[in-house]
């Protein structure tokens, strides 16, 4: 069933912006209120709002499962990745090797109540990305499933 | 009649066993705090992390964050297997 | 008695919640219930790990250094993930029943009770 042109075009000018808000909690996990799992969801939350403001079929055509799927094992087969490549660091499993380093999200932080840079924790903000591209493909994969169970109802 | 009214005891009973231990209880001073003192202190110079709960989610305890992602992607993968497209009109078994 | 509400909202919550499992017939209800049992042990373990006068354990612009403990939110953090993943698997196979016996109801899907 699809709705009126006023929820359609609302939800095609509202995607980009919650695509956009669900990136920026994931990318700031390690200074704000946030993380992977959070902005995963909030950018799940926006495939949601298309999925209802279309139908399925419609939906199907750019919002392929393939991709999602292959978006949530990328997310996960990352964020193991991050953490095995410690190993070739010569430390322990999950070991934050960059922290302190100096390159990439590697300078110092300063200790106790600072205004926050970006640049920081190590590995932290890699497992985020990874977690949080995991979290956006499967849950919209769950719905886009769901929906496709019940397509023969004429939903 | 006679089940409800021994799932109505022990429902009771449950109660009551609660309501003592949360009466019993004192909210907002914790008693064990050693290890969450650590990690407020030391996480910053430890994770570089300003947020501490992402600091325990991502680095003290990665290995529970693991499990969590597998967790989430077994139950997708299990909600994938049940709506799969079927292959040439192949049905559920009936038994 | 009342600084103690947060654990006596665990209490009554937990409660709903284990009538609900145990006498709805409904499996949407059912895990309705099993949903509020999850919202009860969440509360509890945050509100265990609460400490008088802290803020969010942030320190990116904090107003003060008195903190309340991380560790429960963690945990609590994995306990709302694992919960969403099981509410879409019972969810389906909500779907699926209905679609082949066509109830939800749990005492008229069974195909081999005498």
């Amino acid at each position: 069933m699809r709705m009126s042109r006023i929820v359609r075009t609302a939800a095609d000018i509202l995607y980009p912006a919650i695509l956009i808000f669900g990136l920026y909690i994931v990318a700031h996990g390690h200074l704000t209120p946030g993380g992977g799992f959070q902005g995963g969801a909030v950018i799940a939350t926006g495939g949601a709002l298309v999925i209802v403001a279309y139908n399925y079929k419609e939906v199907t055509g750019w919002l392929k499962k393939n991709v999602l799927t292959g978006q949530e094992v990328t997310g996960l087969v990352g964020f193991i990745g991050v953490g095995l490549l410690a190993l070739a660091f010569g430390q322990g499993f999950f070991f934050n090797y960059l922290v302190g380093s100096g390159s990439i999200f590697g300078i110092p932080v300063p200790y106790g109540i600072n205004a926050g840079e970006l640049n920081t924790a190590g590995t932290v903000p890699l497992m985020n990305f990874a977690v949080g591209i995991e979290v956006w493909g499967g849950l919209t994969v769950v719905i886009l499933y769901m929906l496709s169970g019940l397509e023969k109802e004429g939903c | 009649m006679k089940k409800m009214l021994v799932m109505g005891v022990s429902l009771f009973i449950i109660a009551a066993f609660f309501g003592v231990m949360a009466l019993n209880l004192t909210f907002g001073s914790p008693t064990m705090t050693d290890m969450d003192d650590y990690f407020l202190r030391h996480g910053q110079e430890q994770t570089g992390s300003n947020n501490e709960c992402t600091a325990v989610v991502f680095d003290f305890r990665g290995f529970d964050t693991l499990g969590e992602s597998t967790v989430l992607f077994c139950g997708i993968i299990g909600v994938a297997l049940m709506f799969r497209k079927m292959q040439g009109g192949e049905e559920y078994e009936d038994e | 008695m009342l600084w103690n509400l947060p654990f006596i909202t665990v209490v009554i919550l937990t409660l709903i919640g284990l009538v609900t499992v145990l006498l709805k017939k409904n499996i949407i209800k059912i895990l309705l219930g099993i949903n509020i049992l999850n919202s009860a042990a969440n509360l509890f373990l945050i509100t265990l790990g609460y400490r008088e006068g802290g803020v969010a354990p942030i320190y990116t612009l904090a107003p003060s250094d008195l903190m309340v403990l991380p560790t429960p939110q963690a945990l609590v953090l994995t306990s709302i993930v694992i919960g969403v993943a099981t509410s879409a698997l019972v969810l389906s196979f909500a779907i699926v029943i209905q679609k082949k016996y066509g109830t939800v109801d749990i005492d008229k899907i069974r195909r081999l009770q005498g």
